[in-house]
């Protein structure tokens, strides 16, 4: 019985389905263990070998990693949600109450909520964590400079998705917070240097036209707001935190490794 | 000026652009690149190159920046007609264009005056309680006089008003395209108020 079944598996690992699949043996030799990570596509991006000092959650608390995790199942859960959220004034609202009462489960909204909770504190913890090991010293300060730009983005995501609902929290949230836009200096136009800015007494930045205006798509929180908010939370800003977090991963590689002794 | 030593069957390597044309690259197609450049003339030529580069990607970078601004607003109109002095009561806080318009319409004894809905605190909705006669504002609790001025809680200003005027018809005519703030001494002006 044991040689019949080896036999099965000797005849499906020389089949021309499986080797177009892999293209190396069993990863019982060094060789083929490199081999399942160099010729994989997503798995290339991961160095072939660890030290054990990498994997010690007592110094990396694998808060880098939880951080990435949460990442990806935002990605994922908000993907889903997007089947059913509609970015308009008349549907938004009440999508949001039909993911929780006629979608299927009714919990998707809540996993990606509670997951960018989540994902908030595990990025506050890795940079804790960072700056505790003094990872952030040279060669590293590029690396530590592309993580506060993408706890900026993290940040970013929050605000943006917290509009989508549009209920009343979130509205008057985001006219708060994005009333401080009009405060920029000679781009805003409440800000200082606005006042300086103009031909004759016509104020050549004013309220349709300053940064707020173009960041809210209207002079106040309306449906140009929410569509904005909405593109920049699902497609602008992951696009730029996912390349920037693949520079981050690349130059930890390249620093020498996770978590590594000094 | 020789080439490297190239094997014998291969292809020939490209031309370095100071090679004088043995190609097809002989100057006529590339004219001023090829034929007789020396180190000089070809950075050149590629600081036009990168120039023109530059140049194109800012254009597009302007045009992007451009494009975010909308031309089209839809929002409701910022000045409306208000209806007839006489339809206002002396002492009465009018709501009927609060929530589509943003303006509460004020008759005290000597005028009638728009006050903006929007708290100066942090830019909320203030409620007018009439039994208290004062506005509050649910967000964080400040409060103010019918005349607009805040006398508790966080915020730093009294409410704006915006302009208002008899027009032709002789409907009040609000704009709120200008605001007029206390603190700057603006509530002398008379487009701030309607004589009634």
């Amino acid at each position: 019985m044991a040689s019949k079944w080896q036999r099965i598996q000797k005849s499906i690992a020389r089949s021309q389905l499986w080797t177009s699949f892999f293209r190396h043996g069993y990863p019982d030799t060094d060789r083929n263990r490199v081999l399942v990570i160099m010729s994989n596509v997503l798995l290339h991006l991961h160095p072939v070998k660890v030290r054990k000092s990498g994997v010690k959650m007592k110094y990396t608390w694998c808060a880098g990693g939880l951080s990435f995790f949460l990442f990806l199942l935002e990605t994922i859960t908000g993907l889903l949600l997007m089947f059913y959220y509609r970015p308009t004034i008349e549907y938004a609202f009440v999508d949001i109450i039909d993911l929780r009462e006629q979608v299927p489960l009714g919990i998707m909204r809540e996993l990606h909520r509670w997951g960018a909770h989540a994902m908030v504190i595990a990025v506050w913890l890795h940079m804790f964590r960072v700056f505790m090991t003094g990872s952030y010293k040279p060669p590293r300060e590029f690396n530590w400079n592309i993580g506060v730009i993408l706890l900026v983005l993290t940040l970013l995501l929050s605000f943006t998705g917290y509009l989508l609902p549009w209920d009343q929290l979130a509205i008057w949230a985001i006219t708060v917070g994005s009333n401080m836009a009009r405060a920029t200096p000679f781009l805003g136009h409440e800000g200082p240097g606005a006042a300086l800015l103009r031909v004759g007494d016509v104020n050549l930045v004013h309220i349709g036209d300053d940064v707020r205006f173009a960041l809210l798509g209207g002079r106040f929180v309306g449906a140009g707001t929410l569509l904005r908010f909405y593109v920049l939370h699902c497609v602008a800003i992951p696009l730029i935190a996912g390349v920037l977090m693949a520079i981050h991963f690349w130059r930890v590689r390249k620093d020498g490794g996770i978590s590594g002794p000094l | 000026m020789t080439d490297t030593q190239q094997p014998s069957g291969s292809a020939p390597v490209a031309p370095s652009p100071t090679r004088r044309a043995e190609s097809i690259l002989d100057g006529s197609g590339l004219a001023g690149v090829r034929d007789e450049t020396d180190r000089r003339g070809f950075l050149s030529w590629l600081a036009i190159g990168w120039i023109a580069f530059a140049a194109g990607f800012g254009a597009l970078g302007s045009i992007a920046i451009r494009f975010l601004f909308p031309n089209v607003l839809f929002e409701p109109p910022s000045s409306f007609k208000a209806g007839f002095p006489s339809e206002y009561t002396v002492g009465v806080v009018d709501e009927r264009f609060k929530s589509k318009y943003g303006v509460w319409l004020v008759r005290d004894d000597a005028s009638i005056y728009a006050l903006s809905t929007v708290c100066t605190h942090l830019g909320c909705t203030p409620n007018w309680l009439g039994a208290e006669q004062k506005f509050k504002c649910p967000c964080h609790g400040s409060g103010f006089y019918i005349t607009g001025i805040n006398f508790e809680g966080p915020a730093p200003r009294p409410l704006e008003r915006h302009k208002i005027v008899l027009g032709d018809d002789g409907q009040l005519l609000v704009d709120k395209n200008f605001k007029y703030q206390f603190e700057k001494g603006q509530w002398v002006n008379p487009d701030s108020f309607v004589s009634a």
